[in-house]
């Protein structure tokens, strides 16, 4: 397989499975827990399941106080990675074209000299985070081959894409080509992992909230 | 696999649900509910954060219900539960855990880990792996009636004492009654100024109100030691005595886990809406003073601060109340950093009490409860269940810290307006 042959295969067929594996996998992972189902609550409520559960989706994006002062670094260690790979995937104006391409619509970039920048801080939290988590004792403890797969899997669209956008090392075909291969790796690996909790965190912390809000407590 | 493990490990999986799974895919293993936990913050041993307590509900969840997981069980790849791993989770689940709920407070996906908890004792439970202390409570608690062992004709003594104390009667079995008030054994043995209290509380309020001699028993060894029968067959003790005594509500006591197992797990353990209503005695003595039924006279001049029971703030929704009730009361009152919702447990919620296994340990992360309490330099602390406030007092011992230890409803009838 030539340079051009492996880019047209990662842009056609492997694209095209990636996307099944990834959009079929997330559907059924979702609709597997909430068909689980849970017993109807028969205690009298005190506040609204709904308004709580939609409240926690929202306010655990911000850490509490305790934590802030207790978790300092896990917390910064993991809002810069999440900025930053929020910023490089959906701000990155190549990327918002081939969003245009698939849905129809696009959406303001940033320059991309930041999505640059972006991009290497990113890398650098993910390096710290695993750094962090083979060393902290809590972390390591809870740790398995998962949390490393997962670790790995988000980390090389990042490199690939900054190699690619910088043109090191290899040609600038093969760069994308491994590029998007990379981004394809993550996709099938999404719906089999822990990468799920981009999507299942929003059913968790509904869950949360409503338990909490039914009996009148913001949590 | 002996017949009690594999009871066991079909209870956990009994106890899947919805939340269950959403949290579990959703955990990063970011080990940020470790700083929430006073077993940790405390000992700073890896093994007390929270969710790695609740490994073997998250192993029967993922050899159940994720594609790998279920591929590497059909294969003899996956890492089946032992007697081993269940007697290695036993201290962590019932000696290291309150289920107090600060760690479902600070979870950034939203994990509550307290549900987790109490759903994976009722698995340990099943496979026989509950501390021997908590065996012997329930076990009490079934054949007499109270975890402590205390009996009608107990409980007729102290109320005999009360009423000579008080001057008035302490009504028994009257049908009809507003309220039914349950009690805790804690209360009866230890505390039974509370009887009295809540006595020339209601009297002088004009409340109508009553014990039962069938069921005065609040607290619920069942929910403690993870066992969803005998839990249910405590609290349909309690509903029949409030049927057949016809009232309005039933009153849980100052106890924080008799509150959790009555108003909330209590419908759902007996399978149907109550046809009472169930309130902690602060939001009875809160609606009395809004309806300006409760006159208070002088205050308390010392600084007061307030321990929030978990199971009544955090995990139960009566925060505004005490205060409201504090401020009637005392002049100085301050407030512990993070009090409130994420107030820190006294370290002997959840059955640990009862579990003497356990006793150095909680004694260990009680220095979390000194640290706050040394922020405010109070000289009192009321708080609202009579289990921290046993616990605070042996604590507060072991520290050598000379702060008394108060009952908000004992405090308020000290302050009653002679009628």
């Amino acid at each position: 397989m030539t340079e051009t042959e492996f880019l047209l295969w990662v842009r056609g067929p492997a694209l095209t499975y990636a996307t099944i594996i990834f959009v079929l996998g997330i559907t059924v992972r979702i609709v597997g827990i909430l068909m689980l189902g849970r017993k109807q609550n028969l205690a009298e409520a005190r506040g609204s399941e709904m308004a709580g559960g939609l409240r926690t989706i929202f306010t655990r994006s911000v850490p509490d106080k305790s934590t802030v002062k207790r978790s300092m670094f896990t917390l910064v260690s993991g809002y810069v990675f999440h900025l930053g790979l929020f910023v490089t995937i959906f701000l990155f104006a190549p990327h918002i074209l081939i969003f245009r391409e698939v849905f129809g619509f696009s959406w303001p970039s940033l320059p991309t000299p930041i999505v640059d920048a972006v991009a290497a801080v990113s890398i650098l939290a993910l390096l710290v985070v695993l750094i962090h988590r083979m060393r902290d004792p809590v972390q390591r403890l809870l740790s398995g081959f998962e949390d490393y797969l997962v670790w790995l899997v988000t980390l090389l669209p990042l490199i690939t894409g900054y190699l690619a956008f910088h043109r090191i090392g290899l040609n600038p075909v093969m760069l994308t080509a491994l590029h998007i291969f990379s981004v394809e790796l993550l996709m099938i690996t999404f719906p089999f992992t822990k990468l799920m909790h981009t999507f299942s965190l929003f059913l968790a912390r509904w869950y949360n909230g409503a338990i909490s809000g039914y009996r009148g407590v913001q949590s | 696999m002996s017949a009690s493990l594999e009871r066991g490990i079909n209870a956990l999986k009994e106890q899947m649900d919805a939340p269950v799974a959403a949290f579990f895919n959703s955990c990063v293993n970011c080990g940020l509910c470790s700083e929430a936990c006073l077993f940790f913050t405390e000992t700073r041993e890896p093994k007390y954060t929270p969710i790695y307590k609740v490994e073997l509900l998250r192993r029967v969840w993922k050899q159940e219900y994720t594609f790998f997981g279920r591929l590497a069980k059909v294969l003899g790849l996956s890492k089946t539960i032992t007697d081993d791993d269940m007697t290695k989770w036993e201290t962590l689940v019932y000696d290291s855990c309150t289920m107090c709920g600060r760690c479902s407070m600070v979870c950034p996906v939203g994990n509550d880990i307290a549900y987790m908890i109490r759903k994976t004792r009722e698995g340990m439970a099943v496979a026989g792996h509950a501390p021997e202390g908590l065996v012997a409570a329930t076990t009490r608690a079934v054949t007499i009636g109270s975890p402590m062992g205390v009996k009608l004709l107990a409980l007729q003594a102290q109320i005999r004492h009360v009423e000579d104390e008080i001057g008035l009667t302490v009504p028994m079995d009257v049908e009809g009654a507003e309220y039914l008030c349950m009690l805790s054994s804690m209360e009866i043995m230890n505390f039974p100024e509370y009887i009295g209290a809540i006595t020339r509380i209601f009297k002088h309020a004009g409340v109508s109100w009553t014990l039962s001699s069938e069921a005065f028993e609040a607290t619920n060894s069942g929910i403690q030691i993870g066992s969803a029968d005998i839990a249910a067959e405590l609290v349909q003790r309690t509903v029949d005595a409030a049927e057949k005594l016809n009232v309005k509500a039933v009153i849980s006591p100052e106890c924080g886990h008799a509150y959790m197992a009555i108003r909330w797990e209590g419908p759902n353990l007996v399978g149907k809406k109550f046809g009472f209503k169930v309130l902690h005695i602060l939001e009875v003595l809160d609606e009395l003073r809004e309806q300006g039924k409760l006159r208070t006279t002088g205050m308390e001049k010392q600084r007061l601060t307030y321990h929030d029971p978990c199971q009544i703030g955090r995990r139960g929704g009566v925060l505004e109340q005490p205060r409201n009730l504090l401020n009637m009361v005392a002049e100085n009152f301050v407030e512990m950093p993070d009090a409130g919702k994420m107030n820190w447990c006294c370290g002997a919620g959840g059955g640990v009490s009862s579990n003497e296994r356990a006793d150095e340990l909680r004694l260990k992360a009680f220095q979390r409860k000194k640290d706050q309490l040394d922020a405010v330099h109070a000289d009192g602390v009321v708080s609202a269940c009579s289990n921290c406030r046993i616990h605070l007092e042996e604590g507060l011992e072991e520290y050598h810290m000379d702060i008394p230890l108060l009952s908000l409803t004992e405090t308020l009838a000290e302050h009653l307006v002679d009628d």
